[in-house]
């Protein structure tokens, strides 16, 4: 099980979102830095919340955004944001949001294992905490186990 | 046995609950095939199912059908996935 690609340009910690629809925002343009998607992806993963509602924070703190493969992926590639302020997404349960995943997938019948390997990650319930207290990009990395 | 994971996109986190479905149910001992799925398809990938994993948003938009609707919480809780199956199938 191999996570998508994780970089450090990829890593934003204690950034300022006024809002959910920031907090996604963040998480589009870091995977934008890191090459794997265009600009276009955050407005993407943004539209898939408002369609559907904020069903992408799917554990206490934890947004997993994301849209469908199309053309603004160009790499599978997965980002992490830690949030100086929690974000309400308006989930019944798991709000607020401290750490915003961003995930972009080229195709759907290889992401099962990258999506293991984030599971492997989380089902550790003390996973989001420590990253939301992460100091450092390298921090994050090792913690995900992306460490070099 | 059938069981389907749906989320709107059909990947992220319906893949999660599916392989933490999996998980559990090797913990249970129960064989099923697990699916991920998306809205879109629901109607036809739920028809022999019989298990819908979902989340809460997606409750009214499943719509019509056998299977019995599990919501959950927190994807990542094992522990709540083993229970509310383990209700379920048990």
């Amino acid at each position: 099980m191999v996570l998508p690609p994780i970089t450090e340009t990829g890593v934003v910690l204690n950034a300022e979102a006024a809002d959910w629809r920031a907090a996604v925002r963040v998480s589009g343009s870091a995977l934008t830095a890191m090459g794997s998607a265009r600009a276009g992806y955050a407005d993407e993963m943004i539209r898939m919340i408002e369609e559907h509602g904020p069903y992408v924070v799917i554990a206490p703190g934890l947004a997993l955004a994301h849209a469908r493969p199309g053309p603004d992926v160009l790499a599978d590639g997965l980002a992490v944001v830690t949030l100086k302020e929690p974000v309400p997404f308006g989930h019944p349960h798991n709000d607020p949001v401290r750490v915003v995943l961003g995930l972009a997938i080229l195709r759907v019948e290889t992401h099962l294992a990258s999506v293991a390997a984030i599971a492997n990650i989380f089902n550790d319930s003390d996973a989001v905490g420590t990253i939301a207290a992460a100091t450092s990009a390298d921090e994050v990395l090792q913690i995900m186990g992306a460490g070099r | 046995m059938k069981i389907v994971t749906i989320c709107g996109a059909g990947i992220g986190s319906s893949a999660i609950l599916k392989v933490n479905a999996e998980r559990v149910l090797r913990r249970l001992g129960i064989a099923a095939d697990v699916v991920a799925a998306d809205l879109a398809t629901v109607a036809a990938t739920a028809d022999d199912a019989q298990i819908i994993l979902t989340s809460e948003e997606f409750v009214a938009a499943i719509g019509k059908t056998y299977a019995e609707v599990i919501v959950v919480d927190n994807f990542f809780d094992t522990d709540e996935l083993e229970k509310k199956l383990h209700r379920a199938l048990g």
